[in-house]
This record gives C-alpha cells, sequence and structure tokens, in this order.
C-alpha cells in the first residue's frame, strides 16, 4: 500500500473519529431522550463505516462481517430504544 | 494487474478521495447534530452519513478489493442495501416517538393529521 | 409453481444475497442459498398478507435513478444548510401533503424514499391515509415543494403499484 492511499486512509479515521466525539457530546448534552436515541444510532452508522474503512486498511474481508452486525444490532438497538419511548415498554 | 499490495494510482486516488470525501460528510452529519437549535432539524443531519457518506465508503471498497483481487468483489453493496431498509425504519418510529412526546409534553408542533383518535398505522 | 414460490423477487434476492455473502459461485453454495431462497419465503408467506403486484419495471428504473441524483443534491444541500446555519438559519418546518397514493406496498417505497432523501422526514400518515405529515429542512415555498414531491415521488409509485 503506497503512502497516499496510507494517509488518506488515517485522515478519513481521523475525520470519522472527530464525528464520533462530536456525537458523543450531543449524546450528553440531550437535552430530550430522543436526542440520545438519535445520537447512539448515529454513533452505531459512524463504527460501522470506521470497519469498512478498517477493512480496506488491512485489506481483510472480516471486518466487512463486522461492520455487518454493528448495521444489525444497532438497527434493534435503536428500534428497541424507540420504541420503549414510544410506549414504555419494548414487547407488548 | 500489479502484484498485491502495488495497485496503480488511478486504482489508489479514487479511494482515496472517496474515502475522505465520505468522512467528510459523516463529520457534517455530527457538526449538525450538535449545532442545530430544534429536535426535528437535528434529524436531518444522521442521513448524510447514512446516505452519501455509506454509498462513498462501499464504493471505496469494492473499488480497492476488485483491483486487489483482480475480480468483482460487490458484497460492499450489501451495507447500504441494509442501511437504506433499516434507517427509514428507525427514523419513522423515532419522528414519532418525538412527536407523541412533544404533544403530550404540550410543546408547539403540529396537530394530529387524523381527524378522530389515535393514528396508529404510521407505516 | 405459485406454491412453491409464493414470493418470486424475494426468491431470487435471497439467493442473490446468499452468493454475494458468500462470494464464490461453487456448487454447494448455489444450493445452500436456492434451499434457502425456497424454504424462507414458505415459512414467511404467513406474515406477508398483501401480495406485491408491480406493473412497470422501466418506471422502476427511471424512479431509481431519479431517487439517486436527489439523495446526491440534497445531501450536499443539507451539508451546505449545516453549515451555514450559524448565520443563515435553516427554515425548517412541518409541511402537510394531501396523499393520492393508497396501496400500502407503494406508501412503504414512499416512505423509504422521503426518509432516504436527506432533507425530508415521514413524520405522520393519517389513519385513512389521506394526508401525510413531512419534516422538511429547508424550505422554501411550500406549494412548489409539495409539486415537486408529488409528481417525483407519488406519481411513478402510483403508476408502478395500482
Amino acid at each position: 500500500m503506497s503512502a497516499l492511499l496510507t494517509n488518506a486512509i488515517l485522515l478519513s479515521l481521523f475525520i470519522f473519529s472527530l464525528a464520533m466525539v462530536l456525537t458523543v457530546v450531543r449524546l450528553f448534552k440531550g437535552p430530550s431522550a430522543q436526542d440520545r436515541v438519535l445520537a447512539l444510532d448515529y454513533l452505531y452508522i459512524l463504527a460501522m463505516l470506521m470497519m469498512l474503512v478498517l477493512g480496506i486498511r488491512y485489506a481483510s474481508d472480516t471486518y466487512f462481517e463486522g461492520a455487518l452486525l454493528i448495521a444489525l444490532f444497532g438497527f434493534v438497538g435503536s428500534f428497541a430504544l424507540a420504541k420503549f419511548l414510544l410506549r414504555g415498554e419494548v414487547i407488548e | 494487474m500489479n502484484s498485491v499490495g502495488e495497485l496503480s494510482l488511478w486504482i489508489e486516488i479514487p479511494v482515496a478521495v472517496l474515502l475522505v470525501l465520505s468522512s467528510l460528510f459523516a463529520l457534517c452529519g455530527a457538526i449538525g447534530l450538535l449545532r442545530l437549535k430544534e429536535f426535528f432539524q437535528r434529524m436531518h443531519p444522521p442521513a448524510l452519513a447514512s446516505t452519501l457518506g455509506a454509498w462513498g465508503v462501499a464504493l471505496a471498497s469494492i473499488v480497492y478489493f476488485s483491483a486487489l483481487k483482480s475480480t468483482p468483489v460487490l458484497h460492499a453493496w450489501l451495507i447500504p442495501i441494509l442501511l437504506s431498509i433499516t434507517v427509514p425504519v428507525t427514523t419513522l418510529l423515532l419522528a414519532r416517538t418525538s412527536l407523541f412526546r412533544k404533544r403530550m409534553a404540550g410543546e408547539d408542533v403540529p396537530a394530529e393529521v387524523s381527524s378522530g383518535g389515535r393514528s396508529e398505522n404510521g407505516n | 409453481m405459485k406454491r412453491l414460490f409464493p414470493a418470486p423477487w424475494l426468491s431470487l434476492a435471497l439467493w442473490a444475497l446468499w452468493l454475494l455473502l458468500n462470494l464464490s459461485l461453487s456448487a454447494g453454495n448455489l444450493l445452500l442459498g436456492a434451499a434457502l431462497a425456497i424454504l424462507a419465503p414458505l415459512m414467511f408467506a404467513p406474515l406477508r398478507p398483501l401480495p406485491v403486484r408491480i406493473r412497470r419495471p422501466g418506471v422502476i428504473l427511471k424512479l431509481f435513478f431519479l431517487v439517486g441524483r436527489d439523495v446526491v443534491m440534497s445531501n450536499i444541500a443539507v451539508a451546505l444548510g449545516v453549515l451555514r446555519a450559524g448565520s443563515k438559519p435553516p427554515r425548517s418546518r412541518f409541511v402537510k401533503i394531501p396523499l393520492d397514493l393508497r396501496d400500502a406496498n407503494g406508501l412503504a417505497a414512499l416512505s423509504m424514499i422521503t426518509t432516504v432523501v436527506p432533507g425530508t422526514i415521514w413524520s405522520e400518515l393519517a389513519l385513512d391515509r389521506s394526508v401525510l405529515l413531512l419534516h422538511v429542512f429547508d424550505l422554501d415555498d411550500d406549494a412548489q415543494f409539495i409539486e415537486h414531491f408529488k409528481t417525483a415521488y407519488e406519481r411513478p409509485l402510483m403508476e408502478i403499484f395500482e
């Protein structure tokens, strides 16, 4: 892998982590419960994209499966949280 | 095709540009999430990462792995497809939730659009 | 044939998904994928009360490219709107859109499109499916937006599903 691609990947990972930090600030600030669910959902998406970038960095397919799992669990988690906020119970 | 690890510049430049561009879009989404004043405004920026951000990273991954293995490797497209199915479900439910909670709290949101009773089939 | 494949498109999609996930076209994977593609729709048939009937494949392709273009354009618009939010706050508001589309599958597709395109969020649908409450990120003119929404997305979907 050439220096160009390595540096570009490092740069994009850095920007992704910066985005994650900003999202964590929103997660702690709130103010409402919906804001926190939204921030958590965004964190999941960012983590998934970072996994794909890492997959390119190490030229490995395994990261793709990790990304797929994060996407699925993120969906289930955010869905359950949003449902909980709507009714106060997850399963009815 | 070159040997593994020695890709031509014509492959590496698009991959690098795509990765940096999509990370910038994701950063824009996070800035919006932090800066915007009202909850419903804040629901819009996350769509940046789940559409163009995810498309860019998936395309970069496809280009890179296809060049690396000298054969089309398309499985990264599953990520945007999966996202385009799951993200609407979460967003829809979250929008309905916050409308419901804001109405309960008596905040300034539009009244229910169905004329009688609570609407239950928001899809 | 109809009993073996209650949802032929779903079967085809599942088969393609299996082969993509395994990244191979070997005989074993072809067979395993085919077994999944036949068994899963049979088991889930009771959960699908509404059969999908698709009319015009050409319109789907056109809609697909239109949505792709709109996603890119509104991504850039929302990103610029976020960066300029300090000096020029986005004019966000709720819009009520009268709907003509009644088919449940078509409405599901419409909700997917509105959510995937950044800048619009599907907030609430009336019980009788006649009115849609949509939140728009930056809006100039209500009437113009409703006109665009109806011609660009709703009409093709009505042609496809109804």
